[in-house]
């Protein structure tokens, strides 16, 4: 089980929040030691789940936080909102779901981007995605 | 929003994207590539994305609708100076700019211009 600290949360909460949420995630990402190619796809998977919080979620947070299990040294974040949720998760991960509509929510290709992907939606109640990106061993 | 200037060289209009566009900033510069590209008659479109630590889905889509309009417009447009990590992810993400041009350098770019050739002759 993986153990996490330096928790640290962000609103997202219109278009400027989702720039603020990808500059602290580079940061940390650098900060943390990941190579351009890793903190380029964290990035990229922060800016679409922040701006699906913000646009098809109605707002929400966005918590970071380092974690760690006996091996290895990784990234967490969260993406929570308490926005409409989504009728069928297993659909909007289907590739080809989200161009068809032009600007949709890209779950399909953001979860090829990171480690770890974790979707949780109620419809009514809202949405969370979590993510987890772990540093290579070298 | 941080407005992208957009700079007129020639029959070519070259914009530089910032090195991190926000949503609001990159539908405003479509809808002024559009407009600049009808009021002066530029025949050539640089996008110069080479500051750019991120394009998305949403960037890529803009990237590409700016394409097609240009094109109803008479103009080519080429992206100019992807990052390697950007392209990466690109890729992984299933988006690949199709049927837009691109090339390394702005001065590429031009050479492929004046040549008529290089690069995807398709356009949209």
């Amino acid at each position: 089980m993986a153990t996490s600290d330096s928790v640290e949360t962000l609103p997202l909460n219109g278009s400027d929040d989702v720039v603020r949420a990808r500059h602290r995630v580079r940061a940390l990402a650098t900060e943390l030691g990941f190579d351009l190619v890793a903190q380029t796809r964290i990035v990229t998977a922060t800016s679409e789940l922040a701006r699906n919080t913000h646009l098809h979620g109605g707002g929400g947070e966005l918590t970071l936080s380092e974690v760690r299990d006996n091996r290895r040294r990784g990234l967490r974040l969260v993406f929570a909102d308490d926005g409409p949720g989504i009728p069928d998760v297993q659909t909007a991960l289907s590739d080809g779901w989200s161009s068809r509509g032009g600007l949709g929510l890209g779950l399909g290709g953001t979860r090829r981007l990171v480690d770890e992907f974790t979707i949780e939606s109620v419809p009514g109640e809202g949405t969370r995605v979590e993510i987890v990106q772990w540093l290579k061993q070298r | 929003m941080t407005a992208v200037p957009v700079v007129r060289i020639r029959n070519a209009l070259v914009a530089a994207m910032q090195e991190d566009i926000d949503d609001r900033s990159a539908l405003d510069l479509a809808d002024r590539l559009a407009t600049e590209v009808a009021a002066h008659g530029a025949g050539l479109v640089l996008l110069d994305v080479s500051a750019a630590q991120v394009v998305d889905s949403f960037i890529s889509r803009v990237i590409v609708d700016i394409a097609q309009v240009c094109r109803l417009l008479g103009a080519q447009v080429t992206v100019v100076g992807i990052r390697p990590a950007v392209a990466i992810t690109l890729v992984e993400l299933g988006l690949t700019l199709e049927g837009v041009r691109t090339a390394l350098t702005i001065d590429d770019a031009m050479d492929a211009a004046e040549e008529g050739l290089g690069g995807d002759v398709r356009l949209g």
